[in-house]
């Protein structure tokens, strides 16, 4: 698996894609896979990150999600944010196509 | 149109029936993904950014109007009103659903299409000359050996688990516009002294990491040996390419590190063995069924001119203009080719909605003999149209702005999906491609620049065919920023070559910039009727790279 978070990383999270749909989700406080960002479980520090890796992987987190693997998160005033571009893009949508993905949804709920 | 018979109709009904049970077995946790993973992959289904995709084959490019709207409907059901035409003539869905891709499958296979050879270890899709049966001077149509080649990979045994995947490119033409020294095996199809028609063969070309150029194999394999030789070439390949390291499993490094004599001496041994044989000798009864399917469309006999054109020409600048760029000379009088771009300013290179693909049907279906083509640049043709009628389909594409009148000029960019879609994608490449053409906009600026072919990938993959770019940009990943980095005089045509990288990356925010240097770079020195490629050949990479660099 590729690589997605640096090793001097202070805040990592948890994401995957949802088996059914490939819907991008992340891991949140209560151990569900939650479809925004802003839901997700933030680990501070590598031991952190280590155990929230660990709650991604239960024995039968196949049923639910593909491929679960940590990122890097930089904080941002009192909110956090993915630090790749990758990770901003796919927290997001498509950014040829505003009217899609993640970003579309928050659109039309607010 | 090649129409299947009952074999490649239980196939393909198999094939769907077998995956519709794997997807079962995956969601209910009896299948791992580990063990899930190579199935669906062998169904054209990868996992991608933010959701399943799904790449739909379509052999040699070609469509019929049924195929086409069959396409819309499944943009419509099953993904989110749209598809993208690729670099291998086929198309994507970026937002199935694992759960429902079965439903879709058996509703494209009631028009005899499918999503097999699409991923995987195996012989992808063959694809060819989009102007197949249209153009002058072709020896024979290519979709012909095409189908053959189609049906003898199609699940071959020996060949289902290879080092690397595979892909075989066919043009029978001397202007190349299949690609063919880019891929694994790349024919020619020729005519000798005594009137013969044969194929001379390439083989080791590829993009990727590590590009190459196809090194010729056979000047000319004789009709009836084709078969034999291109399963002497694969299983050479299949016996002795790495399986060590995947980075070096593609045939183009065996090729290589083999040396091209010794590969040849390797290939015509083994072709010798199984040409004794006489096994794979297709039966004329077979070749002849398989070309009737492709039998000339009934042409009316017309003039060379048209008069209701030129009066529409000399009445409408837009439509001349279109007609001057994306109408190409057909071999039959009174008919033009003409090429659909699917890069409006501004747009996404190769995505077309659902209406779209329905209004190419419509017109496909009443003005072309049903037939439509994907081009490996991405576009779309209707590869029969009567002058007469070039207006009315003009009209037509203009109101669902798929008349931009941009074919090989600079805004007719391949650009892969990049990171906007891609898993494996370092950097985006649709923005850049989308600001180039709206640098660019002008279209008269366009017509004075030229022929330019610009290719971007968003890796070294290569996808977006950026190694053979007459200006190729390759996007790279820094720390989680991206940066892009040119490379000049690559091209894919009859005299290939790889582009040389210029020197050291662009940021974001100056890539356009380097990018219009490039050009004024090239405008500034050329000679008349120079086009870019010409003009780079005859200076070199040294006057652009001191350009590109001036402090």
């Amino acid at each position: 698996m590729a690589q997605h978070s640096s090793k001097g990383a202070r805040f990592q999270a948890v994401t995957a894609n949802r088996l059914s749909d490939g819907e991008v989700v992340y891991l949140s406080p209560d151990n569900q896979w939650a479809e925004t960002f802003a839901a997700a479980d933030i680990a501070d520090g590598p031991e952190a990150g280590d155990a929230l890796m660990a709650r991604a992987l239960p024995a039968d987190f196949e049923l639910h999600v593909l491929e679960p693997y940590l990122f890097e998160v930089l904080q941002d005033g009192t909110q956090y944010k993915p630090a790749s571009v990758r990770e901003i893009i796919r927290a997001a949508g498509p950014t040829v196509r505003l009217d899609l993905g993640k970003q579309a949804d928050a659109k039309r709920e607010s | 149109m090649y129409r299947y018979d009952e074999f490649d109709h239980q196939l393909v009904g198999e094939r769907v029936k077998q995956f519709r049970g794997q997807v079962e077995r995956r969601v209910s946790g009896e299948l791992t993904e580990d063990a899930f993973k190579p199935l669906r992959l062998m169904n054209g289904v990868y996992l991608q950014l933010h959701a399943y995709m799904l790449r739909v084959a379509i052999p040699y490019g070609t469509l019929s109007s049924k195929q086409m709207r069959m396409q819309a409907h499944i943009a419509r059901k099953y993904d989110r009103g749209y598809g993208h035409f690729t670099t291998r003539q086929n198309i994507q869905f970026n937002w199935p659903a694992l759960d429902k891709i079965p439903d879709l499958l058996e509703e494209l296979a009631t028009v005899e299409m499918h999503a097999i050879q699409t991923s995987g270890n195996c012989i992808r899709n063959v694809t060819s000359d989009q102007y197949a049966a249209a153009i002058d001077g072709e020896i024979e149509d290519p979709r012909i050996i095409s189908e053959i080649i189609r049906q003898w990979s199609t699940f071959h045994p020996e060949f289902t688990y290879l080092p690397r995947k595979f892909k075989i490119a066919v043009t029978g033409h001397d202007n190349d516009r299949a690609a063919i020294k880019l891929h694994d095996i790349g024919i020619v199809i020729k005519q000798n002294e005594l009137g013969d028609v044969g194929y001379e063969i390439h083989v080791g070309g590829g993009q990727g990491r590590t590009p190459f150029i196809a090194k010729k194999m056979a000047d000319f394999v004789p009709k009836a040996q084709l078969l034999a030789y291109l399963e002497a070439v694969m299983r050479v390949y299949n016996m002795l390419g790495r399986r060590d390291n995947s980075y070096k499993a593609r045939i183009k490094i065996m090729v290589h590190e083999t040396g091209e004599v010794e590969m040849r001496r390797l290939i015509e041994a083994e072709f010798a063995k199984i040409d004794a044989s006489q096994m794979l000798a297709v039966p004329q009864a077979e070749i002849d069924r398989i070309s009737a399917y492709f039998a000339s469309p009934e042409f009316e006999t017309l003039p060379a001119t048209s008069a209701t054109l030129d009066a529409a020409q000399a009445q409408d600048a837009d439509f001349a203009r279109w007609v001057r760029a994306n109408v190409v000379a057909h071999k039959q009088h009174g008919y033009g080719i003409v090429n659909i771009s699917l890069k409006p300013i501004g747009g996404v290179p190769g995505d077309a909605t659902d209406v779209q693909m329905k209004a190419v049907a419509d017109l496909a279906e009443r003005y072309s003999f049903d037939e439509i083509r994907v081009t490996h640049e991405q576009n779309l043709v209707l590869p029969h149209i009567r002058l007469d009628d070039l207006k009315t389909v003009y009209d037509a594409l203009n109101a669902h702005e798929l008349a931009t009148a941009n074919l090989g000029l600079i805004s007719d960019t391949i650009a892969c999906p990049g990171l906007d879609y891609c898993n494996l994608a370092n950097a985006r490449s649709i923005p850049l491609a989308q600001e180039i053409s709206e640098r660019f906009a002008d279209l008269d600026q366009q017509y004075d620049i030229g022929e330019l072919k610009i290719k971007i990938s968003g890796c070294i993959n290569a996808c977006g065919h950026h190694h053979v770019g007459h200006i190729g940009i390759l996007g790279v990943d820094k720390k989680g920023t991206e940066f892009y980095q040119i490379s000049l005089g690559g091209s894919a045509d009859e005299n290939a070559s790889i582009g040389t990288i210029t020197g050291r990356a662009f940021t974001e925010e100056t890539i356009v910039d380097a990018i219009e240097t490039v050009v004024t770079t090239y405008t500034d020195m050329r000679q008349t009727d120079e086009r870019f490629i010409d003009t780079y050949r005859r200076v070199g990479l040294d006057p652009f790279k001191e350009r590109l660099y001036a402090e």
